[in-house]
């Protein structure tokens, strides 16, 4: 009986001790807790010291990949341009935030550092399409994204062999450099007589 | 005639303040509980958070009343009614200041002095679990059922338990009528003093009298869904929540007027002093809910026949004695 009133004291003297501490709660939008030093947020594409992109659209990222959210296509640097130092440079580079998973598997795949995952995580939208980065948003964020997000152009989302696709709706897979495309080929405007339906 | 009005217009002071006091005992134990719990509570709705009642009444007026096809036609919407009935009725006889003259009409601050105040408190707030047990039953749901049957037998044991803590002032004051334990605890001390045990019993008894935590085993929100209001929705939830916080505040004036000394105070004594030893309980209320786990059916049991029935009858054996002797 006299430990159990004990117990009682302390369990009310633990509450009450509680009560006198300030609280706890982050005020969310009106405060924000600083992200810790690995906090895998938002991701962006850097650049070297002398303005060439790092990236050099070796896909590696792409197929690292989980939730292919990435889309990846490579053209021949010219050499008196460059774009990259290396052979190649990603003519296109998209990510659809979507479906991405923040592991952060494309950063330790790349083997150039060209992509990191940043500390920014309020990424959330109104329409579907803006939420594939392409990569003039995910190369200076500050310009191209959000808070005054850059809203990706549908008709800019045709791919470098002109097929059109619904940005963020469709499912866009990859396949690993080398492999055969599973797409069926895209007529040219040459064969696009010939493709027509005789009937 | 200047009567009639006098009593009309104390009845619905009286019920206009504890509607209003109800709303915001509900933001001061979330704002009091969220910082037991190192939160910090409803602070968005107006300055301070001060409109979430109002808030809070606006939605439940607007929510469906949804009425379960099992239900019983004419138990189901009586039940809540009862339940807000009987928390409302019990604080009639709460004095809640001294007589005081309004041109030339003395204006008892208490709704009716009866002699019988404190039968008449009992009576009262075990009318409420007629609420409880005919809206379990008449939901038609199991859940509810379970609700309604915790709730009978808790408040037969609890019942016991209060009237018993209640024999010792009695014998101390002389009198049931609650207007005349003030005056005499205003000629001695607070009955807090001379009815230790008695304060602590009428305290556990109170808290379990309207099912607030850790006697909440009607409702039973782990177990029981919601217990016996589950199936209620809307205003008529809304009765039984009001409900039962009235009675909070009830038991708290009670309790303030019985073992505190009610409005009586040594100085400026008045219905503030009476608030703000309301408020004491109030505190205890919320204080209890963040601190203690709810008791276990066969321990709410043992608690009241095996503890707290022998303690209350060795309460007034004593105080008996003691008053026969010393006269």
């Amino acid at each position: 009986m006299l430990n159990d009133t004990k117990a009682l004291a302390k369990g009310f003297w633990t509450t009450f001790k509680h009560m006198v501490r300030p609280p706890i709660t982050v005020r969310y939008p009106d405060e924000k807790r600083t992200t810790a030093a690995k906090f895998r947020g938002r991701h962006r594409l850097y650049r070297d010291e002398d303005g060439l992109e790092r990236c050099i659209g070796c896909e590696l990222c792409a197929a690292a990949c989980p939730s292919q959210a990435i889309l990846v296509r490579a053209e021949e640097n010219d050499p008196s341009r460059p774009v990259s130092p290396g052979e190649r440079f990603a003519s296109v580079y998209e990510i659809n935030m979507i479906r991405c998973i923040f592991c952060g598997f494309c950063e330790e795949a790349c083997p150039v550092d060209a992509i990191k995952l940043g500390p920014e995580y309020e990424l959330s939208d109104f329409k579907r399409p803006d939420f594939v980065y392409t990569k003039e948003m995910l190369l200076d964020p500050e310009k191209n994204a959000p808070p005054t997000q850059f809203h990706a152009d549908v008709e800019r989302s045709t791919d470098e062999r002109g097929v059109h696709t619904a940005l963020g709706t469709v499912y866009r897979s990859h396949h690993p450099i080398g492999a055969p495309d599973p797409r069926p080929p895209v007529p040219t405007e040459a064969q696009a007589g010939d493709n027509e339906d005789p009937a | 005639m200047p009567e009639l009005a006098v009593d009309v217009v104390r009845s619905l002071v009286v019920i206009f303040a504890l509607l209003t006091g109800m709303a915001y005992m509900t933001y001061f134990e979330r704002r009091v509980i969220s910082r037991l719990q190192v939160r910090i509570g409803p602070n968005r709705t107006g300055p301070g958070g001060l409109l979430q009642p109002l808030a809070d009444a606006l939605k439940l007026f607007f929510k469906e009343d949804i009425r379960p096809s099992t239900a019983d036609r004419w138990l189901y919407p009586i039940a809540p009614a009862l339940a807000l009935f009987a928390a409302l009725a019990s604080f009639a006889v709460v004095p809640v200041g001294p007589t005081v003259w309004i041109g030339g009409v003395s204006v008892p601050l208490q709704v009716a002095d009866l002699p019988i105040g404190l039968l008449y408190v009992l009576a009262a707030s075990s009318l409420g679990v007629y609420g409880l047990v005919l809206g379990g039953w008449s939901s038609g749901s199991k859940y509810s059922l379970l609700g309604g049957l915790r709730a009978a037998a808790q408040v037969v044991s609890y019942e016991l338990i209060l009237g018993l803590s209640l024999v010792g002032v009695v014998i101390v004051s002389g009198s049931l009528s609650l207007g005349q334990i003030v005056e005499a605890q205003a000629r001695s001390v607070p009955y807090i003093l001379l009815q230790p045990l008695g304060f602590v019993l009428f305290l556990i008894a109170a808290v379990a009298e309207v099912n607030r935590a850790p006697f909440d085993l009607p409702e039973a929100d782990t177990e029981l869904v919601a217990g016996y209001h589950t199936e209620y929705s809307g205003m008529r939830f809304a009765m039984f929540f009001i409900g039962e916080y009235v009675g909070m505040i009830t038991v708290s004036a009670v309790a303030a007027t019985i073992f505190l000394g009610g409005w009586w105070a040594p100085i400026l004594p008045g219905p503030h002093w009476l608030f703000i030893k309301m408020l004491l309980f109030l505190f205890l209320f919320v204080w209890l809910r963040a601190t203690l786990p709810r008791l276990r059916y066969d321990q709410l049991m043992r608690l009241s026949w095996g503890i707290l029935l022998p303690l209350g009858l060795l309460n007034i054996a004593v105080t008996a004695i003691v008053v026969a002797v010393i006269g």
